[in-house]
């Protein structure tokens, strides 16, 4: 059964009468549904089209954060060939919340870093629901220095709800591994996209983010803090989430008006969980684009640009 | 106990004697946030209860005869909050020590980031990650003294990325903090967790120093990165009179 957002409830509905009918027919050959059914179907699609014309930024969130929604493996799945994945931070473990490793975009070879969520109750613990801990920005930072020693573009895919708040995390010091992680980002000297696929949880994302180019999927989001978390700070009431999810500017759109992401890629109506396929492909011709920008420049401008593009942010802001 | 930038700069620099800095001034309020009280509303009560501009300080001046910059981040203005100003005036510090050629010693002291500048807040992580880079390739000692509380996107930039890690007594120093840790992990915290001398014992600081015993400290170890002659203690014999 399909999981529906809170918001999507009359589409569910409707969904479920068009399910029910085909359900009764196949019971029934008597039963002649298919045109009724077909009637429902055209509705939810209108439902559909309409529920994600105008999306609030707190649905964005909840889109961002779909279980079904295609997650980092998928992606890597789909977009490469050869891979190879790499594991541990040759110091304490590997953080299953981070996957990195070799691979070929189209012929090209390519190093490869991203979170992953995890897609059923087992492997989304085995994932710790995309949080890394200081290994995972650890196992990053070595795999961008591998990259940068045999000059392959490094493209990270980042899906994180932020970085993973416990006791092992902090004593192994969660706060330096990813300030690390940030500056190896700024240090090396080949091309560095990074494409925020589903949520970009603060500090957590930042660290794979630092990029020359960060592209930001249509219903993604890219937040210093949850909406839940900045509601119960500033509002005193986590119940205020659409009110923080809408103060803090978090959406592709307003993070492309920052100049913060350089590029929206679109997703299939219903959101990137609706048709994955298609939200893949649109991300690989996202890359292949931003790849070939960067394709022809020398290490010391890649490492220049992508610096000056962070001390430049700010110096324009959004209109409420 | 707090101490406010302005007097950390009266007992660190000789004499007292120091002068400011400016910071290049951000765009005010550049989301236009919204919560139950505008920004522009917090920043003037903060500068009404403060009398400083913003979250952090800059100076330039001498500690024991050697020429400093330093940067002090003030937790009584909005928890010391790291937003654009803040990361402009890491910027600016970083190239004055590097105009000068002198080293950088900065106080951190802050809640994390800014909510009410939102991912502008956040983007100030890489920001100031490149000022502290500057001051690398200057090959400039870059200091850091972690006061109470240093926390969340502050620790996790500019304050992990000092040449030295000092930490005052007490301090809590993490990324995220206790009660956060607690709601997740749902077992208490075990005593002194994240506070300064429980990181010293986990590797993540150099040393726990007492505020009376800093500024010394300070002038000898930047001494011994910059290479000169040892800190001349006490007074200086008064100049020759001429005759």
């Amino acid at each position: 059964m399909a999981h529906y957002l809170d918001f999507e409830k009359p589409l569910a509905e409707i969904e479920g009468k068009a399910e029910e009918l085909r359900a009764m027919a196949r019971q029934n050959e008597e039963m002649d549904v298919e045109k009724e059914a077909e009637n429902l179907d055209l509705k939810a699609q209108e439902i559909l089209v309409d529920l994600y014309k105008n999306l609030t930024p707190w649905r964005k969130c909840q889109i961002a954060r779909h279980p079904e929604r295609p997650h980092c493996k998928d992606y890597i799945k789909a977009l490469f060939s050869e891979f190879v994945p790499l594991a541990g931070d040759r110091n304490f473990a590997d953080d299953q919340a981070v996957i990195g490793g070799l691979a070929r975009f189209g012929d090209k070879p390519v190093v490869v870093i991203g979170h992953e969520k995890g897609s059923d109750t087992k492997s989304r613990i085995e994932r710790n629901f995309g949080m890394a801990r200081p290994e995972g920005y650890r196992k990053a930072i070595r795999l961008m220095d591998l990259a940068d020693k045999f000059g392959l573009p490094v493209i990270t895919l980042v899906d994180t709800p932020g970085a993973y708040p416990g006791k092992g995390a902090e004593e192994r010091g969660q706060s330096e591994a990813i300030a690390r992680s940030t500056e190896k980002c700024l240090q090396i000297g080949v091309p560095l996209i990074s494409v925020i696929i589903g949520e970009g949880g603060s500090g957590g994302a930042v660290a794979f983010a630092t990029a020359n180019k960060v592209a930001m999927l249509e219903h993604s989001v890219y937040s210093v803090i949850s909406p839940e978390g900045c509601a119960s700070i500033l509002w005193k009431d986590a119940e205020k989430m659409r009110e923080a999810a809408e103060a803090l500017r978090l959406t592709a759109d307003d993070l492309y008006s920052l100049g913060i992401s350089d590029q929206i890629i679109s997703e299939p109506v219903g959101g990137a969980h609706r048709d994955p396929e298609q939200a893949i492909d649109a991300v690989k011709s996202a890359i292949a684009s931003m790849l070939s920008s960067l394709k022809s420049k020398k290490p010391k401008d890649l490492i220049s640009e992508r610096r000056k593009k962070f001390l430049k942010l700010g110096e324009k802001g959004l209109a409420a | 106990m707090p101490i406010s930038p302005r007097d950390r700069f009266a007992n660190l620099f000789d004499g007292g004697i120091f002068v400011e800095i400016d910071v290049p001034k951000p765009i005010i309020d550049p989301l236009q946030f919204k919560d139950q009280k505008k920004y522009p509303e917090r920043m003037k009560s903060a500068q009404k209860t403060t009398g400083e501009a913003e979250a952090m300080l800059l100076a330039e001046g001498e500690m024991g005869r050697t020429p400093v910059v330093i940067a002090a981040q003030d937790f009584s203005f909005m928890g010391g909050s790291m937003g654009m100003y803040v990361g402009n005036a890491i910027i600016r510090a970083a190239e004055r020590a590097v105009e000068l050629k002198r080293p950088l010693i900065l106080f951190s002291a802050a809640g994390g980031a800014r909510m009410q500048e939102g991912i502008l807040s956040l983007m100030q992580m890489p920001r100031t990650t490149v000022a502290i880079q500057m001051l690398k390739e200057a090959k400039l000692p870059y200091v850091v003294v972690l006061t109470h509380p240093t926390t969340g996107g502050v620790t996790a930039s500019y304050a992990m990325l000092g040449d030295i890690h000092i930490a005052e007594p007490n301090a809590l120093i993490c990324f995220a903090g206790p009660r956060v840790i607690e709601q997740t992990i749902r077992e208490k915290l075990p005593e002194g967790f994240q506070r300064a001398e429980y990181l010293l014992d986990h590797g993540m600081l150099d040393r726990v120093t007492s505020r009376l015993e800093m500024r010394d400290e300070l002038i000898t170890i930047i001494r011994i990165l910059s290479n000169s002659s040892p800190q001349i203690k006490g007074d200086l014999p008064s100049p020759k009179q001429e005759t």
